[in-house]
């Protein structure tokens, strides 16, 4: 009986790392959808970019408050986690404080943890704040509502409660260990705790001992929900952050990319010696599909891009077509292809690994014409996105998919579009008149 | 007809055995849009003051295809593309200027993987080299009192990371050169791009122009300087809209520098 506690740790332990790799393992399924695209090149400055972008956060604080906050929380996080290390080992080998003989570095540990907790508590309450009291724009647009909203503050809530916990727990060992209660030895620095401590003062050994236990097990069992969490929730961005970063668009941002399969068309119809009668070769694959009008067709690195969305709006308040009252968000752009590709991932699970045609695509039944026309390419979301989104592309292959499957441009476009085929030029005019500007 | 300027084709130049320093890419609206007609004007005589052989293409020329592609249309982009890789590497051009940060943008970019590869640059990166080179001397008179906010065209600016050179070249009228709050990387579109010139807007509370507009209004400016003839249409609308034509005008650096020799 003395091991069960060992025991029933390593058990949770496993099934909660299991879990996540099951969700690890669906991800990068379903992000596997997508076409292929070559992101071999210049890797020297893929890792630069990782290590400023991600690691860095160069780009969350053009925004000074909240980008502040947010790196609060993020060192909390990062440099915590080297507590959870502690709280591991204990669990498994039954020990308490295992790194306590570190002497007054772990001191310097445990006391700077106990700092940034309480950062973290201070952040998340003004990040709280900004959503629900003062309402900030960015928050409140429409793909907003519903799930996205209870998803964001569902994240601020376990972070408050795990510091919360985190505190307690150390509050409650620091007050049995000036009590000289067995196993507690006198170890870590207490700057936080010791003001939650004096509340315990008249509370018995054995109870207070009940208190230190229950809040380092929900501590450790919280934060083993809370991974698990990450794959139903744009909270996900914490660990895609990295790889997006690291594949993002390295071209400069005006340069779109040429579609390989129009090139070879255009080739062949430039070719005066092409017969254009001849019948296609037997081993012609298919003629490949222009654009795209569904998650299957855009490639994996913007589905990639859709998972590590946070929503934070940074791209929609940025965008002039959000700004003057159009339907289009780029945030909603990356939330939709989200939405589509789990509903598509799910399709796949319920059909032994196989898509089952749902009569439903990303264009049309989540993302509307009227979005896409109102983009003006300008660059504005993939510049303020702070993880290296491209909502931009996604928009320009829906619009491809649209004008060369479909021919469902807007009608003035068709007329700009036939003047250039007619006379090389957007307007009606004739291209012998192109020089006239120097004689008027 | 305002004053005389001088621009020989190609055709011309190798008609004389001879080539030019750079090749003049004027663009569909700078050839056929009348207020851009007068942009490429103004670059002309800026070229013609500091001495520059160059040639334009004439009729040879062929919308870049720009539109086109952002519009989705990339059978139509690559078809232009082609046609005019055809003609500029049949001339052999190494070197090209262009007043439109979307043709500057494709011709620089998007023509690179399609066997067309030119050293491309705006009329104000080009306008700040011949200053550099003491080819080109500006008098910077005509504006010294005035207030000069610059609008960066995105295609220009966060597209292509040129910030300083209009703004470098602007200095040398002398005027004072004040910013918008949102400028360089977050600057805000002017509503243009992305195909918008061509077709009315979605339904929305407001035109982007006048959003961009009131952004430069806001500085208090006599000018607003543009480097890209889409901008200045819009920008001009924006002014427009605005009732502010009568104190606030919209010009191109080409044409406040041209003014300033």
């Amino acid at each position: 009986m003395e091991y069960l506690p060992n025991i029933l740790f390593t058990i949770a332990l496993i099934m909660g790392i299991g879990f996540f790799v099951r969700n690890v393992k669906k991800l990068s399924r379903n992000i596997k959808l997508g076409k292929d695209v070559d992101v071999s090149n210049d890797k020297p400055q893929r890792w630069k970019n990782m290590a400023k972008i991600a690691l860095g956060q160069t780009k969350m604080v053009v925004r000074p408050i909240a980008g502040l906050m947010h790196i609060i929380v993020y060192v909390g996080f990062v440099i915590i986690n080297l507590e959870v290390l502690e709280i591991i080992l204990d669990g498994i080998l039954g020990t308490h404080r295992v790194f306590a003989p570190l002497g007054s570095l772990y001191n310097l540990l445990i006391g700077s943890f106990e700092v940034l907790a309480f950062m973290v508590i201070v952040a998340v309450v003004i990040f709280w704040v900004r959503r629900n009291i003062i309402k900030l724009k960015r928050f409140i647009k429409p793909e907003m509502e519903g799930w996205p909203k209870k998803d964001g503050n569902m994240i601020l809530y376990i972070e408050f409660v795990l510091m919360f916990l985190f505190l307690t727990m150390n509050a409650a060992d620091f007050q049995l260990q000036q009590m000289g209660a067995a196993y507690y030895t006198k170890a870590g620095a207490f700057p936080v705790s010791q003001f939650i401590a004096p509340l315990f003062e008249n509370i018995s050994i054995s109870n207070l001992i009940l208190i230190e236990r229950s809040a380092w097990w929900l501590h450790i069992l919280g934060i083993l929900a809370f991974l698990n969490y990450l794959y139903y929730s744009k909270h996900l961005h914490i660990l895609l952050a990295f790889p997006n970063t690291y594949y993002g668009k390295l071209a400069p941002q005006g340069k779109f990319n040429n579609v390989e399969a129009v090139t070879n068309e255009v080739k062949l119809m430039m070719d005066p010696s092409a017969d254009p009668f001849a019948a296609p070769a037997e081993d012609t694959p298919d003629p490949e599909k222009f654009g795209a009008s569904d998650v299957m067709d855009l490639n994996w690195v913007q589905l990639l891009n859709a998972y590590t969305c946070t929503e934070c709006g940074r791209c929609t308040s940025e965008c002039p077509a959000n700004q003057t009252g159009k339907k289009l968000s780029p945030r909603k752009i990356m939330m939709d292809t989200r939405d589509r590709l789990e509903e598509v991932g799910k399709n796949i699970d319920a059909n032994k690994g196989v898509f089952v045609p749902d009569g439903k695509q990303l264009l049309g039944d989540y993302i509307s014409h009227e979005e896409l026309w109102a983009c003006t390419t300008c660059n504005a979301c993939v510049e303020a996105c702070p993880v290296s989104i491209d909502p931009l592309s996604i928009i320009m292959e829906m619009r491809r998919f649209l004008v060369m499957e479909q021919s469902a441009a807007p009608t003035e476009l068709n007329n700009m579009m036939s003047n250039i085929e007619n006379n090389g030029a957007p307007w009606p005019y004739n291209q012998m008149d192109r020089l006239n500007w120097v004689n008027e | 007809m305002s004053e005389e300027i001088k621009v020989k084709t190609m055709e011309e130049f190798i008609a004389q055995g001879k080539q030019p320093e750079i090749l003049f890419w004027v663009g569909s609206a700078g050839s056929y849009d009348d207020r851009a007609k007068k942009i490429s004007r103004a670059f002309v005589k800026i070229l013609n003051s500091a001495g520059v052989e160059f040639a334009v293409l004439g009729s040879e020329e062929s919308c870049t295809g720009d539109v086109a592609k952002r519009a989705g249309n990339e059978f139509l982009f690559q078809m232009q593309a082609m046609m005019n890789i055809e003609v500029l590497n049949g001339y052999e051009i190494k070197r090209i200027v262009t007043c439109d940060p979307h043709s500057f943008n494709t011709l620089k970019n998007e023509y690179l993987g399609l066997g067309g590869n030119y050293d491309v640059i705006h009329h104000t990166q080009y306008i700040k080299e011949l200053i550099d080179n003491g080819r080109l001397s500006i008098e910077g008179k005509v504006y010294k009192e005035k207030r000069i906010t610059f609008h960066d065209p995105c295609y220009l600016g966060r597209a292509n990371s040129v910030f300083d050179a209009p703004r470098d070249v602007l200095k040398k009228t002398n005027a004072d050169i004040v910013e918008m709050k949102r400028h360089k990387k977050t600057a805000l579109c002017c509503g243009a791009g992305g195909a918008q010139m061509f077709k009315e807007p979605e339904k929305g509370d407001m035109d982007i122009n006048v959003l961009r507009t009131k952004d430069a209004l806001e500085t208090n400016p006599n000018i607003i300087a543009t480097g890209c003839p889409y901008c200045n249409t819009m920008m001009t609308d924006g002014i427009k809209a605005h009732e502010k034509e009568d104190s606030v005008t919209v010009l191109d650096v080409a044409e406040l520098i041209a003014n300033s020799i």
